[in-house]
């Protein structure tokens, strides 16, 4: 492994995690009125109707499957009697299906996005570069997963897991992403990128999943004194004018 | 017992032309700004018809308001909380752009672009949504004057066959609708956000557009269809019942702007601890009574241990939409079925009724005759039933009766005959007092407001109004259009308007040339010099 490959793979993880956590903190403070979905529903329904659910609910199965990958180190699966083939036959199988289902309803979405001429009006450059690089991250994604088809492939688990645990404790395993196959050191830096527009992008959105709702009475009363205005309210009082 | 206020509405359809003042002002002051061109917060509905957005009463498609479960419990029709958050990635139950309409400009710089030719040029209408030429189909007054098809009229299937080809022909009249600002407000319910609420002191439903994420839930929850997503900022946002000038005792734009002078404002005081138990009545007739029940007499050894501010139990003693609903009970709630509770009510319209009397060649003023017809003309009590008792007739006949009683009443008292009082369970002093409420009364008997809690008296000045932002078209922030912080601009109002006429400096930044009377260069009118920004 090259000095370069080396300061890559130590230093990128730590600059994504900064960029990411310090400028959503930003962003929160800075901009709570540009938080949003930005949802095009108004323009078109029909397909957006089938794309989005899909779209999102194989997402949250393809988040799932990372978290298991990455966090859970073989020697926790293989001490509940799961075999490390067992474990790759089903993460092939279920992340190939949840990968595959993000990335038809993802191209479903750009399609009706460039076709559709109000949705296409209302997309930004942002929602341009953002769209872009999550394609990316999820064709790669599919193509890794299917690479690790093959038997001669590396397991992530010894490699990309073992480096990507590391970076939370502050002992990054260099030496472990080193063995990783290119199609793995892709993913993972295209993975990053996508981290660091996550703040400056409106997939800011999925922060805000309204998990609090179901622990809500349904009707809010707010004082008025809880929303005054930001500002100090211009406040003049009327005095007689003399004549 | 917790007595809560809220300032409610009530509208006199009676007075109502049709001529969209309201309408024109509010869009004026609230809405006309890119992304919610489409939105009219206040609208005017020619009925029989299919309202705005069409068909919106349908409730069967479009799921707004609440139901109650088979065990008796208010649960919002368009699902509960977890079936809210399984959708919550394509709102299921959403009005399109065209349920609405698809708004339009036109394109003037073909009158000047065109080329020679033997026809005069014209400016061909432009889509607002696509930038395509448009072809106009629908929009919010379509069938003004029933200048559309009335027959997709949801509450007109509810009425019988015969009945509606027989109102058809022979009756109109306008709906002028706003938010309800309802007590049990469904909108709210719907918000998995929480970024609606209801204010705890004046009971006006807003909307935080910092705590709004745009999932569109408010839209179907709202089965008046009152709350509107805006397109550009992907917020949610309505009626606002003009809160910076309620705070300083001023009317709403659309009532102050009103010239049929139709509209009151007052306050209401209600129970909030019985609010669930009102709206959750099985049978839905029983919804009027039920909250009629709720209101909270401002005489009452409750109301005075209340806590309430002196000024605001004052004011719900002379509140003029008190005694429309609950003394002379002329006022009536639209559309109680939906179980919201709504604050906006109606005194429904008697001149339908006039005019078929007149017509038959009869004397529509006289007493007898009147109710006479209004016991057999069920058409239009039918109809009127249905948008506001639930279907039940016997409350609109009763108000009906009261109004005949006092249009006859009056009559002789002008023409200075004997009066005869009729018997619509009104005593004499009531039947003058309503007169003069409904007939006569000023600026300040139709518009009791207190001012807001904490204000110093005699204020005049709005607060910076956080919802009219100048989104500023083709400008763009960092992560797209109208993120960052907000610029709030005032709305315009009648004393800012005389300062800014009367005073010699120039206080505002923003520049409104209607308002703009030409003495001296406001700031703003030009652009800055490079460099000087």
């Amino acid at each position: 492994m090259t000095w370069g490959e080396s300061l890559l793979w130590t230093v990128t993880p730590y600059v994504t995690l900064v960029i990411f956590v310090g400028a959503l903190v930003w962003r929160y403070k800075y901009d709570k009125f540009g938080w949003t979905t930005r949802s095009s529903q108004l323009y078109e329904s029909t397909l957006l109707r089938v794309a989005s659910p899909l779209f999102h609910y194989a997402l949250l199965f393809v988040i799932v499957g990372h978290v298991t990958g990455l966090l859970i180190p073989i020697g926790w699966t293989n001490a509940i009697g799961v075999s490390n083939h067992a474990y790759h036959v089903n993460a092939l199988l279920w992340g190939g299906l949840a990968g595959l289902a993000t990335l038809v309803a993802l191209a479903l979405l750009i399609w009706r996005r460039r076709t559709n001429g109000p949705v296409f009006m209302a997309t930004t450059v942002n929602d341009k570069v953002m769209y872009a690089v999550l394609a990316a991250a999820i064709v790669s994604g599919v193509v890794t997963t299917a690479a690790g088809y093959a038997p001669t492939e590396v397991s992530y688990r010894t490699t990309v897991a073992p480096w990507f645990r590391g970076v939370f404790v502050l002992q990054p395993d260099v030496m472990a992403m080193g063995q990783a196959s290119g199609l793995y050191k892709v993913h993972t830096l295209i993975g990053m990128v996508l981290f660091v527009l996550f703040p400056f992008s409106r997939l800011v959105h999925a922060l805000s999943a309204p998990l609090g709702y179901l622990f809500r009475p349904y009707i809010v009363y707010r004082s008025r004194s809880d929303s005054a205005p930001r500002r100090p309210a211009r406040v003049r009082v009327r005095q007689n004018r003399p004549l | 017992m917790k007595v809560m206020a809220q300032i409610a509405m009530v509208m006199n359809l009676d007075k109502c032309i049709g001529c969209h003042t309201c309408s024109v002002t509010c869009k004026q002051t609230w809405t006309n700004r890119p992304g919610v061109e489409y939105v009219w917060f206040n609208n005017v509905e020619t009925r029989p018809g299919q309202g705005y957005p069409r068909r919106y009463e349908d409730q069967e498609r479009w799921k707004g308001g609440w139901e109650l479960t088979a065990r008796g419990r208010l649960r919002p029709k368009a699902g509960g909380r977890m079936r809210k958050l399984l959708s919550i990635f394509a709102n299921p139950r959403m009005p399109s752009i065209q349920d609405y309409y698809e708004p339009w400009t036109y394109d003037y710089e073909n009158l000047i672009t065109a080329p020679l030719s033997d026809d005069v040029p014209v400016a061909p209408p432009r889509s607002l949504i696509s930038n395509e030429p448009a072809t106009i189909r629908w929009s919010a007054n379509w069938d003004d004057n029933l200048g559309g098809d009335p027959s997709p009229d949801p509450v007109l299937e509810k009425v019988s066959g015969e009945v509606r080809t027989a109102f058809e022909e022979a009756y109109m009249f306008y709906l002028p609708r706003i938010c309800e600002h309802c007590i049990n407000p469904s909108c709210v319910a719907s918000c998995p956000s929480g970024a609606l609420y209801k204010r705890a002191e004046d009971g006006i439903v807003l909307v935080d557009q910092d705590r709004c994420r745009g999932w569109r839930m408010c839209v179907t929850g709202c089965p008046y269809k009152k709350v509107y997503f805006n397109h550009k900022t992907g917020k949610a946002e309505k009626c606002t019942f003009c809160y910076p000038r309620v705070e300083v005792g001023l009317p709403t734009v659309c009532s102050e702007t009103c010239v049929g002078r139709l509209r009151y404002l007052g306050v209401l005081l209600y129970d909030a601890d019985r609010v669930a138990e009102a709206a959750s009545v099985p049978d839905e007739r029983d919804l009027y009574e039920a909250q009629l029940g709720l209101f909270v007499d401002p005489e009452s050894p409750e109301a005075a241990a209340a806590g309430l501010p002196a000024e605001w139990l004052e004011a719900a003693r002379r509140s003029p939409v008190y005694h429309l609903i609950t003394k002379y009970r002329v006022a009536l709630p639209l559309h109680p079925e939906y179980r919201t509770l709504p604050m906006v009510w109606y005194v429904p319209p008697l001149s339908p009724v006039v005019d078929a009397l007149s017509t038959t060649g009869h004397d529509g003023e006289n007493a007898g005759n009147l109710f006479a017809a209004i016991e057999t003309l069920r058409i239009p009590i039918d109809y009127l039933a249905e948008l506001f008792t639930a279907g039940d007739p016997a409350p609109v006949t009763a108000a009906l009766r009261r109004l005949a009683a006092m249009r006859s009443y009056m009559r002789a008292v002008n023409l200075g005959q004997e009066p005869v009082l009729p018997d619509a369970g009104l005593s004499e002093e009531e039947l003058k007092a309503m007169y003069r409420l409904l007939a006569l009364a000023k600026y300040d008997e139709r518009y009791v407001i207190p001012t807001a809690y904490g204000n110093v008296p005699g204020v005049v000045e709005e607060a910076g109004c956080p919802l009219d932002y100048d989104a500023g078209r083709g400008s763009q922030a960092p992560f797209g259009e109208t993120s960052g912080r907000p610029v709030p601009v005032s709305i315009e109002n009648f004393h800012g308007l005389k300062e800014r006429q009367t005073s010699d400096e120039v206080t505002h930044d923003r520049v409104n040339l209607l308002n703009w009377d030409g003495r001296g260069t406001p700031a703003g009118l030009f652009p800055p010099r490079k460099g000087k920004s």
